[in-house]
């Protein structure tokens, strides 16, 4: 290892302890004390593990014209099947699909959904959704709001080449991989996002 | 190999222009025998543009709301913000080349922009003011 390398990686790793140290002092925190747990368990830097990409080529197809194919692992199985049940008025527009097609991708989302896939992006969603709710948005999740909830209005809702926080691509540009890391996000118009 | 490269590149995109032109006859040739005909593409062009008031959201839309007003360029969803790709088949070969994709369009497209289905005379004008882009 050449030595710019490894002051960059002494360095980074300098800022990850910073950071779950800032982390541990947050009270606000404490919902997702398990993921640093988790991130401790390796004893090394985060692992930049995701969700479980889609697989399944039908929910593709069907789903990712107008909206990213958000990844099943992102809700629980009981917001799939009442989405899946409403797609006449689904967020005021009308996605009906065949019933063979709305089977098919019904089935897919609830195989593969948060609570049965065990990874830590599904656990935390989970954890942060009310045993009694079925959230029918990711945005909704405790998670997802916690995660974002330091973005400010211009650069997604007031930002032309974001628009809303549905467009998860247009900054998690490996999204599509299942990633949303956060040290991967560039926000259109913005650059880099790290907090 | 370059050449030969090249070569195939340009014959596999003209096939596609092909398949794509032969699935909006056989379109077209369907609107007509519902009655429909003959197919203007200035017709179509002014229903691509025709504003409707979109009750749910509360503005008028029209189709350039999510294709973009550059049929050549990506445009992008007018609630999600998703990139839909560029409709003008010159730039982008893959488009109309599904006869049941491009009726399943016209029935969700219609429905949300003007309230009710398109009838085959709409159709047929919109798809050959479409496949001259």
């Amino acid at each position: 290892m050449n030595r710019k390398k490894f002051m960059g990686v002494m360095l980074l790793a300098g800022c990850v302890t910073v950071a779950m140290a800032t982390l541990g002092w947050s009270g606000e925190d404490e919902r997702w004390e398990h993921e640093r747990g988790e991130r401790g368990e390796h004893g090394v830097l985060p692992v930049t593990s995701g969700v479980e990409p889609v697989m399944n080529k039908t929910y593709k197809a069907e789903c990712s014209a107008c909206h990213f194919a958000y990844p099943a692992g992102l809700l629980p199985e009981r917001s799939w099947v009442k989405i899946m049940n409403n797609l006449d008025d689904h967020f005021g527009d009308n996605a009906s699909l065949n019933k063979e097609t709305r089977e098919t991708i019904e089935n897919y989302l609830r195989g593969h959904a948060a609570d049965h896939i065990p990874n830590r992006f599904s656990r935390s969603i989970l954890r942060s959704v009310d045993e009694n709710q079925t959230p029918m948005r990711i945005t909704e999740t405790g998670y997802f709001v916690h995660k974002h909830r330091e973005i400010p209005a211009r650069m997604v809702a007031d930002n032309p080449q974001v628009k809303s926080f549905s467009n998860c691509l247009a900054c998690h540009s490996s999204a599509t991989h299942g990633s949303f890391d956060e040290h991967g996000v560039r926000i259109p118009g913005f650059g880099r996002w790290e907090d | 190999m370059k050449r030969y490269m090249l070569a195939v590149t340009v014959l596999l995109s003209a096939q596609a222009a092909v398949a794509s032109e032969a699935v909006i006859q056989g379109q077209l040739e369907q609107y007509r025998s519902q009655g429909a005909g003959p197919f203007n593409a200035a017709n179509g062009e002014a229903m691509w543009q025709k504003q409707h008031m979109q009750e749910k959201l509360g503005k008028e839309v029209n189709c350039a709301s999510c294709h973009g007003a550059n049929l050549k360029e990506a445009g992008s969803h007018i609630k999600t913000g998703k990139r839909i790709e560029a409709l003008a088949p010159s730039v982008n070969p893959e488009r109309f080349g599904d006869a049941e994709k491009i009726e399943k369009w016209f029935g969700r497209n219609c429905t949300w922009t003007w309230g009710r289905e398109c009838t085959a005379q709409e159709k047929g004008d919109i798809l050959t003011f479409l496949k001259a882009q």
